[in-house]
């Protein structure tokens, strides 16, 4: 029972330090190979192409891992943040097109942006629901999102000499003046964006990230954080803020999933607001959960896994997703059933890439 | 000055009275005893000083300072900590971390700093870890600081929890029924734990307990609570003999 959290081989080091530099350090590795083989033709136009997008589904997966794993708060909207940064960077893309030349300044101001108006999304849905106790927040994200989608679907954002217009009346979309042009164009969403994301930038993005995360959860904050969620009237009776740090946990955590939103709009051509749905949110959800509460490498690994099978098993055609779901029950048991942790503890303790602060009693 | 004054404090939920009309004046420096059958309202009384409740009637002074009806945080950055009756600690954090949380609000540095790791980063965790270390070495806990809090032994548990609440540097600190599950040996051991904390720290310190031991052992002073009235107060060896106490608590 009793696991030191401290068997760090590399003395002087702490143990969260050491871990986030296996981390990175895997992470660089898999980027050098990949563009190695990449370079020499030895990757296929849909594998390159699927490779930002793995990073940003990791993205996203860290970001929740925060929120759920850390501050102990269940969202199931984090694909309504992901489509606020989307859309408001890819508006700002487009706003731009002409008085910013240099596609790397438009993205990076797009990409500023963004994050900070899903962070302000977030920040907005916490004044209320942070203050309560309990699972209010799984209710109101879900709220979010689905609300966020319905806004987007009927939203007309256009640009014209006299400058920018919008309206939730599709009739006024014909109405621009000279030089007009829509930018967000209802249910058919934002058609055209540069293509921006590649793998570097996502894989540059995804070790920023890792590395926020990783050094907000060990700081002062983010003990915080962790003591509410373990005890919030402990935490409290400790001079601990209660609202301020869960505010902080999940504006972070919104602002995370808004970077993976900008990454997303530059990524596809095109984004509709229905492709951010309920489904992408459990998704979401699912990597974290899978990848192990608190583990942000779980989290990475299993947001690659889970979205490179359905890929991979694309030659199975019908049986695609019967395939799909009997290898999630297979990783759920994997990670989770007591059996098997034994049997990976014994076995082979070098591989527990997955695993989780949680299952410390079963271990 | 006295430490903590309390005047004719009244909590209702509803019809019941779970406190009602106490009054105790608790003199700096001093170990004093607040017990009664279960269901008296001590704990009630606890949760009133540390602001989870606010007061029906009645006020509540710290070192002079009025602190009726202020919320938790505040109270405690007024001065007052407490354990609980039902170990509360942060199970998933390590001992070490445990402690520093009860630093939180004396090694101030931002979120951003933390993020970035700038140098008051690295200057206010070196301290906070040197602070901590030797509030854990104080209660015999050293050893065991990178393990979780949630996989020590009970009353190491119970020690921690005194550790954290230490940690704010309070003047006043409130421990509700730290001996309650232990052992006669581990009784003992915390009667010299509380001793030592008290001419270490020059604090005050107010706790409820059942352990007849142990109150007579290091109490000064008691207050009886009784369906949330005072049943009796005063020196010690006073209240345990007085015979409405005997009745309604120790038994004849």
């Amino acid at each position: 029972m009793k696991k030191m959290i401290n068997n760090s081989v590399l003395a002087g080091l702490a143990p969260s330090t050491k871990n986030l530099l296996q981390t990175v350090s895997g992470l660089v590795a898999v980027y050098i190979i990949i563009t190695i083989i990449s370079a020499t033709g030895g990757l296929s136009y849909s594998m390159s192409n699927l490779l930002a997008g793995l990073c940003i589904y990791s993205i996203v997966a860290v970001g929740l891992n925060l929120c759920v794993g850390f501050l102990g708060e269940l969202s199931l909207g984090h694909a309504g943040f992901m489509s606020v940064g989307a859309f408001v960077s890819a508006s700002i893309t487009h706003a731009l097109s002409a008085s910013i030349s240099s596609d790397g300044l438009r993205f990076l101001l797009a990409l500023i942006v963004g994050t900070l108006a899903a962070a302000l999304a977030g920040f907005l849905i916490g004044i209320p629901v942070l203050r309560l106790n309990g699972d209010y927040l799984a209710i109101v994200t879900l709220a979010f999102g689905e609300i966020i989608k319905g806004l987007l679907n009927v939203f007309y954002l256009g640009k014209d000499d006299a400058g920018l217009h919008f309206s939730f009346v599709t009739e006024n979309a014909s109405t621009l003046g000279d030089g007009g042009k829509m930018i967000i164009n209802g249910a058919k969403g934002i058609m055209g964006t540069p293509h921006v994301t590649t793998f570097t930038i996502g894989m540059a993005l995804l070790l920023i990230c890792l590395v926020v995360v990783t050094f907000l959860v060990n700081s002062r904050t983010g003990r915080a954080i962790q003591a509410i969620r373990d005890n919030r009237i402990a935490a409290e009776s400790v001079g601990i803020n209660i609202t301020h740090f869960k505010m902080v946990g999940f504006v972070i955590s919104a602002g995370i999933a808004g970077v993976a939103g900008v990454l997303y709009a530059h990524y596809l051509s095109t984004i509709t607001a229905s492709k951010f749905d309920f489904n992408m949110s459990i998704l979401i959800l699912v990597f974290v959960v899978l990848g192990g509460l608190g583990n942000f490498r779980g989290s990475i690994v299993a947001a690659v896994v889970l979205t490179l099978l359905p890929e991979m098993l694309r030659g199975l055609s019908n049986y695609r997703m019967l395939i799909y779901s009997i290898l999630l029950i297979v990783l759920m048991l994997f990670n989770w059933a007591p059996a098997v942790l034994e049997w990976r503890a014994r076995i082979m303790p070098k591989l527990s890439v997955f695993g989780s602060r949680k299952k410390k009693e079963d271990a | 000055m006295s430490m903590l004054q309390v005047n004719d404090l009244s909590i209702r939920f509803g019809g019941l009275r779970a406190v009602d009309g106490l009054s105790m004046t608790i003199e700096k420096g001093e170990l004093y005893g607040l017990i009664g059958p279960n269901g008296a309202g001590k704990t009630t009384v606890f949760n009133l000083l540390t602001g989870v409740y606010a007061p029906t009637e009645g006020s509540i002074y710290l070192d002079g300072e009025d602190i009726t009806g202020k919320n938790t945080v505040d109270i405690n950055r007024a001065g007052i900590a407490r354990t609980f009756q039902n170990i509360r600690l942060f199970g998933e954090l390590s001992v070490l971390d445990n402690v520093k949380v009860g630093l939180h609000n004396a090694y101030p540095y931002s979120t951003l700093e933390g993020i970035l790791r700038l140098p008051k980063y690295h200057r206010t965790e070196r301290e906070m870890n040197e602070r901590a270390r030797k509030l854990l070495d104080v209660f015999g806990l050293l050893e065991f600081e990178s393990l979780y809090a949630a996989n020590l032994p009970y009353g190491a548990q119970r020690k921690l929890e005194i550790a954290r609440a230490m940690a704010t540097e309070p003047k006043l600190l409130l421990l509700d029924e730290p001996a309650a599950g232990m052992n006669p040996n581990e009784t003992g051991e915390l009667m010299d734990t509380i001793h030592f904390i008290r001419s270490e720290f020059d604090i005050t310190i107010l706790l409820i307990e059942h352990d007849m031991k142990l109150v007579s052992g290091i109490c000064e002073k008691l207050t009886v609570l009784n369906f949330g009235q005072e049943l009796a107060s005063g020196a010690t060896s006073d209240v345990l003999s007085n015979p409405e106490v005997i009745k309604a608590y120790l038994g004849e």
